[in-house]
């Protein structure tokens, strides 16, 4: 998901009477559904996998901020434009509470930052695909944002108290960001041959993109039972990504759209909608490095940062010499 | 980036007759920048009518790990709960 190359620690779970006294007493309190917080004792594979998650969960809503920051100035008008605004800025507030988090975990902001700016820590592959038009915003607010809270949702169980208690906001927030985006394919759908093309177009090239986004098929995905065991992953990649399925597909027939995946369909007998693959040999690309946009979204903010780099040394300056002048 | 901004620790009153509950932490230089970006990060959407900010390194907390003895003066006594008292059904309320 927004934490897709989360790998874990290749654990195997241990059965509760071979940890020791610690470990068991911590996977009890786990299995009880107890919030684990900052200062109790973890394993360090616990701490190391949730900093990894969280931070790469902040990079994504970081980095996130760009594809859609591209159309504040193009949108259509100035409601949307304000609409948008926000939903950027929230972004932004979910990047700064995922951080925080993260950093309850012993780990520095200057770190965190440092890592993503390098191109060592990563963030999802969806944000590595160019928003080309007005369309986009329509469908990335409505599929990405939707396959996010699909994530996010079942995330605000997770076991460690501050991540879950940033989902329990995030989640609030992201169903606006989601809503924005169908209205704004509402819109299109409704209107001229040539939007309503627009709109066909923008979910040709988002949906796949958006079924990457919970990460590579449960069978190649062989280290998550240690996560999920600590409560750090409330469900399988594939669980996450057929729930999405069934959620929009009555949302594409809504809008008069058509899926660009033939097989796509409901199963009468499973209740649930069958579907393709995404093409995965495409996603391990986008996570090497190699997706349309890597390039330009790291370049991005590392321009951002250091360009602002003047305006944060200069605030801290200000704060000392005004603690100096009052002592 | 050099160094670390302090972090702030963020309390709001979510409204009239509520007391001020913590909501989260960020970085700020200092403690008028702390509040601006508190108002920025965590009401957006009205969700406070005040907001204090305290630098987390002045907040003496107290360890998990000594919740037995920190608590335990409270734990043997239960009389301090009104549930503790049988009051006959004939004496209607109290």
């Amino acid at each position: 998901m927004y934490a897709q190359e989360v790998k874990s620690t290749g654990l195997v779970v241990k059965p509760l009477d071979e940890m020791s006294d610690e470990e068991r007493a911590f996977q009890v309190r786990i299995d009880a559904g107890e919030k684990i917080e900052p200062k109790d004792w973890m394993p360090d594979g616990y701490r190391k996998n949730l900093v990894r998650q969280i931070s790469q969960h902040g990079h994504s809503e970081v980095v996130g901020q760009l594809p859609e920051g591209n159309w504040i100035t193009r949108a259509p008008t100035l409601e949307r434009k304000a609409i948008l605004l926000a939903k950027v800025q929230d972004e932004a507030g979910h990047g700064l509470y995922l951080y925080s988090a993260a950093e309850t975990l012993g780990v520095s902001r200057a770190d965190l930052i440092d890592d993503l700016l390098s191109g060592k820590a990563k963030y999802s592959s969806i944000f590595n695909y160019p928003t080309l038009n007005w369309a986009d915003m329509g469908a990335v607010g409505w599929l990405v944002d939707g396959a996010a809270i699909v994530n996010q949702v079942a995330l605000q169980r997770t076991s460690y108290g501050p991540y879950s208690r940033a989902m329990v906001r995030i989640c609030k927030e992201e169903s606006f960001h989601a809503r924005q985006g169908f209205d704004i394919m509402m819109k299109m759908t409704s209107g001229t041959a040539a939007q309503k093309a627009m709109a066909q177009d923008a979910l040709n090239r988002l949906w796949w993109p958006a079924l990457m986004m919970f990460g590579p098929p449960d069978a190649d995905s062989v280290h998550s039972a240690q996560s999920m065991a600590w409560k750090i992953k409330i469900m399988t990649n594939d669980e996450g990504r057929q729930k999405f399925v069934d959620q929009t597909m009555p949302q594409i027939e809504y809008l008069g759209l058509e899926v660009p995946d033939s097989t796509a369909k409901l199963n009468p007998e499973t209740g649930h909608y069958d579907f393709s693959d995404p093409d995965w040999a495409e996603f391990f690309e986008v996570l090497k490095g190699n997706g349309p946009c890597n390039v330009d979204r790291l370049r991005a903010r590392n321009i951002a940062h250091d360009k602002g780099a003047w305006f944060r040394d200069g605030l801290m300056a200000y704060a000392e010499k005004r603690k100096i002048a009052a002592e | 980036m050099a160094n670390d901004w302090p972090l702030w620790e963020v309390f709001i009153r979510g409204q009239y007759g509520l007391s001020h509950r913590h909501v989260g932490s960020l970085h700020a230089p200092d403690a008028e920048m702390a509040m601006l970006n508190a108002r920025d990060v965590y009401t957006r959407r009205n969700e406070g009518m005040s907001i204090w900010v305290v630098k987390s390194a002045d907040v003496t907390a107290s360890a998990p790990s000594r919740k037995g003895p920190m608590f335990d003066p409270s734990n043997d006594k239960t009389y301090r709960h009104p549930t503790f008292f049988d009051i006959p059904d004939d004496v209607e309320s109290m």
